[in-house]
């Protein structure tokens, strides 16, 4: 176990704490039998931290970020976002959490094609009932250095521009915590560095929590703290 | 209202982006072709209806033995209905010292309303049409009068106190009757005469009818007002109460029509139901990261729903404008063949188009939106993470629902409606089973065959339930294009072997006993085809089962009828090949002399009686007990000699009676028609010949119909089988992009998609082919009660066609899929 993960997952809770894992384990059933991915694991994250969780493919590092965002529910243990039980709320609960606060950047950007630009970064700002959508995305997008984009659909813009939109619909709704799920991974490596650098300032401005899942050791080392799991377990 | 912004936004984008194109396309495609059918029925129904009102010459008659108030006939113009009068009474017409009882009819202007008369010069010449009615003082005596009395044109006959005189020769008036009610001659005149005539008097058996006719909503309106407000002892007839050749033409047709446009309804519930997986497909990772983002299920749900029903009102806009024009294109370019014109379209195909394109989105798209909306968030981090599977009871029960009750609502009748959908779910399952058959062996043959057809039936093994739905759905869409096929052929064919060139044109009745043999023999003599020679024999039902008639109800005017009216009998050693017996036997030589006799099953169902049951009869004031022994299916437009009752040889011999048969004479064959009224005077002629014009004409236009169908369906299939293509082409995509890195070749990646759609066609078409082939038998048989014949091409048509059809679909919808650089779509 890392000096980090032995100091955060026994360290006394932290007052502040905006994210909490307690004994998360999450277990499936396959052909082979049981598998365990999530193997009793706890930490605290406080507000505005930057972590990131490595490890080797399969070692259950996008297991746990979907239990930590509520995507997913644990076997046995739980989560607390805000001090909220995620596992005490029901989908469409966890839904309307994830909508006020928490963002999601993924490895394959998951940007709605039939929406341009601007229309995906207004999503989530439509679907918590914001009225200014429209503004507060242009600015997001500005944000990103993609105002001259806005009309762009997603199959009209590259992969680095298409990931920067995800950043900007992150970051639009002012979210709690940011999960990012290997974000430079679908990206060449200059790219992925201009990616990841806006990432952090983007984070840094707007002290939000960002939860970072990544091979990328450069990114993970901008991290103020590194998760690392092998087999499911913290170690 | 977010969501709704949400759908409209995302369909306006989607479909700009070319997502929803498919979708779209299947039920543009679906409506067109069921609004394209329900147009074109409602018009071709309207008019078969129109010119089967001919034999009314009116739309509507009301028939009474008083005269007609004057209260209808005021309605009527009111609510913009044409009327005539037709006043009908039996008098003697005099020509010097030559008479013959007549029956007279006295119309006014405007008759007939519908269908035309036809006069000539001379008696039994070819007509020609006249509009209008005899100006007073003239009359228009039918041939067989004209005959009877050594009249002629400008001769002047008394009739009653007046003196009027021959203007024309009537040959045919619409209304003369399909049955022989009306047998004695007859005769046209203007119904101003009929007072000079003097012959209406207190106690005479007149006849008065009103006609109406309009259009249609209008006269159906009517009839329900004249309903409501007829007098006791007023009848009201329509098309429905025309002659039983008619009936039957337009009973067939109809039925048919309606079978058609199910295979319409059918097809469009599969293309939808294959656009809507596809839809599902394409939106899964959508609701996910919806979700996600933080939308809930409810609101998933609703963007879908409302995306579907924008596309649906699209499609039913787009379709039954579709279906109107192809329809009207179609119909121009038949017009020359159709003898009326055709009615205007009215605009509850296209209220069903809209109301099916709903109804079979809601059975067909529901399931799998609801489905949809069950995607896990988790699908955004592991694309192998789906929603859970649909209950079985959720994924069919509202398809099953909405088939069931739209398969009904075609219909309309419980034997048809149990036979389609005892025989679809039969032929679902059967296909089913072959299909997992097919998957079964096509993972057994994978070893033993090249590369290309490996990967191609391989396929087919890998994509166990999709595979499935393919087959079932090619299977289905080529069986309903077969069946349509063969039901067609048979139709065509039975009608033409019912309907021949040479079918008899003119019926003669009361011929004397001693003259029978020479009757026949002059009738041969003259080159006439000569059909059966029966004895006819009047008599009356007294009792059934031993009670009198005259105690028992009748529901409907039929047995009403039967009961009460006095019926033409006869007696034969043969059924004839036109009656099919459908319960008890029939007699041989020993029952000869028993008291047996045969039904028709419209005498049967009329009065309820069974085979076993005793009836009685007054013949001649003499009774006769006798023991129902069979019941026929009589095919009237065999248009040979036909009884509703048959006695068994032996029984009616010593009882008064005449002899009636049918022929083929030239049309007009006015010498020898002429020769025949004077040698045997006694001879009632009954002409049917324009009769028969008006049988053959619904037919065709009801064949005609039915060939359009066929245009429709086969289109509306071959979007079905574009729709199944797509549904896999994005995985096809990846795999071929997959294959091609891996070294194969363009035309090894070809071939192995051919080999897969190839081997799904040659299944499906055969099993399309057994399941025409025997619901055709069914259809033929139980339905149409027309001749089924085993037509082992279809066999052939069905594994061939189906084979090239779906390679070739396959093919061309997969085409860009291989041609695509595997790079572009590995990068994607």
């Amino acid at each position: 176990m890392t000096q980090s993960a032995m100091l955060s997952a026994q360290a006394p809770m932290i007052r502040d704490s905006v994210l909490k894992a307690e004994n998360l384990t999450k277990r499936v059933t396959s052909p082979e039998g049981s598998l365990t991915i999530v193997h009793d694991v706890s930490f605290d994250i406080a507000p505005g931290e930057s972590v990131a969780i490595v490890g080797a493919s399969g070692a259950g590092k996008s297991t746990l970020l979907a239990l930590l965002a509520g995507l997913d529910l644990p076997t046995a243990g739980r989560v607390l976002l805000e001090g909220q039980d995620l596992a005490k709320l029901d989908e469409d609960g966890r839904a309307r959490l994830r909508a006020q606060r928490v963002g999601f950047v993924f490895q394959s950007f998951h940007l709605i094609p039939a929406l341009t630009a601007l229309e995906n970064v207004m999503l989530p700002l439509e679907l918590s009932g914001n009225a200014d959508a429209r503004r507060a995305a242009l600015d997001s997008l500005g944000r990103v250095g993609l105002s001259t984009r806005t009309g762009h659909y997603p199959r009209q813009l590259s992969g680095g521009e298409q990931q920067r939109v995800a950043i900007a619909r992150a970051f639009v709704t002012r979210p709690a915590v940011l999960f990012a799920d290997e974000p430079t991974g679908n990206l060449d490596t200059v790219t992925g560095s201009r990616v990841g650098e806006l990432l952090f300032e983007l984070n840094a401005n707007s002290h939000t929590t960002l939860v970072l899942v990544t091979h990328d050791q450069s990114l993970a080392v901008r991290c103020a703290r590194t998760i690392r799991m092998d087999a499911g377990r913290v170690v | 209202m977010r969501a709704l912004k949400l759908a409209l936004r995302s369909l306006a984008r989607e479909w700009r982006s070319g997502e929803l194109g498919v979708l779209l396309l299947a039920l543009t495609v679906a409506v067109g072709a069921l609004t394209g059918v329900g147009f074109l029925v409602s018009r071709i129904s309207a008019a078969v209806a129109l010119q089967a009102s001919e034999v009314l010459a009116a739309d509507i008659r009301l028939g009474s033995p008083q005269p007609i108030n004057q209260q209808y006939y005021e309605e009527a113009k009111h609510r913009g209905i044409s009327t005539a009068r037709n006043t009908a009474l039996l008098s003697v017409v005099f020509n010097g010292d030559r008479s013959q009882l007549t029956n007279l009819r006295a119309v006014s202007d405007g008759y007939p309303l519908r269908g035309r008369v036809l006069v000539a010069n001379e008696p039994f010449a070819v007509g020609h049409q006249i509009h209008g009615i005899p100006p007073p003082g003239e009359i228009w005596p039918d041939s067989k009068l004209l005959a009877a009395i050594d009249a002629h044109v400008g001769s002047e006959l008394a009739i009653g106190g007046a003196t009027l005189r021959v203007g024309r020769v009537l040959i045919s008036r619409p209304d003369q009757g399909g049955t022989f009610a009306e047998l004695a001659p007859s005769l046209l005149m203007n119904e101003a005469d009929l007072p000079a005539t003097q012959l209406i008097q207190p106690g005479s058996r007149v006849s008065y009818r009103a006609l109406f006719a309009g259009d249609r909503a209008a006269i159906n309106e009517f009839k329900s007002w004249l309903v409501a407000h007829k007098k006791q002892g007023e009848r009201v007839h329509d098309i429905t109460d025309a002659s039983p050749q008619i009936r039957n033409a337009v009973d067939r047709a109809g039925r048919f029509l309606s079978l058609a446009s199910l295979v319409s309804v059918l097809l469009c519930a599969i293309a939808v139901a294959m656009s809507a997986r596809q839809y599902v497909n394409r939106h899964l990772d959508t609701v996910a990261l919806l979700k996600t983002l933080g939308a809930t299920r409810a609101f998933t749900l609703s963007v879908t729903v409302m995306q579907l029903v924008g596309v649906a009102i699209v499609a039913a806009v787009l379709g039954c404008g579709l279906g109107y024009v192809a329809q009207e294109w179609l119909l121009r370019t038949i017009r020359s063949l159709l003898a009326v014109d055709l009615p205007p379209a009215s605009l509850v195909p296209a209220a069903i188009g809209f109301m099916t394109a709903i109804a079979v989105l809601i059975g067909f798209a529901l399931p799998p939106l609801l489905q949809l909306s069950r995607t896990p968030a988790l699908r955004v981090l592991r694309r192998d993470v789906g929603p859970p599977p649909l209950l079985l009871m959720l994924a069919f029960g509202p398809a099953v629902a909405v088939v069931v009750f739209l398969v009904y609502w075609v219909v309309r009748d419980w034997k048809l409606f149990l036979g389609f959908t005892g025989g679809l779910a039969g032929f679902l399952l059967v296909l089913t089973l072959a299909g997992s058959l097919l998957v079964y062996l096509a993972g057994r043959l994978r070893g033993s065959v090249g590369v290309a057809w490996r990967f191609g039936v391989a396929n087919l093994s890998r994509r166990r339930s999709e595979s499935l739905v393919q087959i079932v759905a090619f299977g289905t869409g080529i069986m309903v294009l077969l069946l349509l096929a063969i039901v067609r052929d048979d139709l065509s064919s039975d009608w033409r072997r019912t309907l021949p060139a040479d079918i008899p044109n003119y019926f003669f009745v009361n011929i004397p006993p001693p003259d029978r043999a020479a009757f026949v023999q002059f009738l041969q003599d003259r080159g006439a085809k000569t059909a059966r020679v029966l004895p006819m024999i009047r008599g009356r039902l007294t009792s059934i089962k031993g009670r009198s008639v005259e105690d028992m109800k009748f529901a409907g005017e039929d047995g009403e009828n039967f009961a009460t009216r006095e019926q033409n009998l006869t007696w034969s050693a043969e059924p004839g090949a036109d009656n099919r017996l459908v319960a008890g036997r029939w007699w041989t030589a020993a029952d000869y002399g028993k008291p047996l006799v045969s039904l028709s099953t419209e005498f049967e169902e009329s009065l309820g009686v069974n085979v076993g049951d005793r009836l009685s009869f007054d013949i001649a004031g003499e009774t006769f007990n006798v023991e129902v022994a069979s019941i026929r299916k009589v095919k009237w437009d065999s248009f040979q000699p036909n009884f509703f009752v048959v006695f068994a040889p032996g029984v009616l011999e010593n009882t008064a009676g005449t002899y009636i048969t049918s022929a083929n004479l030239k049309p007009g064959d006015a010498r020898s028609l002429a020769q025949l009224a004077r040698r045997f005077p006694s001879v009632s002629i009954f002409d049917i010949d324009d009769l028969l014009a008006q049988v053959r004409s619904v037919l065709d236009k009801a064949v005609l119909a039915v060939q359009s169908v066929f245009v429709f369906t086969l289109f509306a299939g071959l979007t079905v089988l574009l729709a199944a293509v797509q549904s896999s082409r994005e995985e096809r995509r990846y795999e071929s992009a997959m294959l091609r890195t891996l070294g194969a070749r363009r035309a090894t990646v070809l071939q192995g998609v051919l080999s897969e759609f190839t081997t799904l066609g040659l299944l499906s078409g055969l099993l399309a082919a057994i399941g025409a082939s025997t619901a055709a038998y069914f259809i033929d048989t139980r339905v149409l009660q027309i001749h089924y014949a085993f037509d082992w091409w279809v066999g052939v048509q069905g594994v061939v066609g189906g084979a090239l059809l779906v390679a070739t679909t396959g093919w061309l919808a997969t085409r860009s899929v291989v041609n695509q650089p595997p790079l572009k779509t590995l990068r994607a």
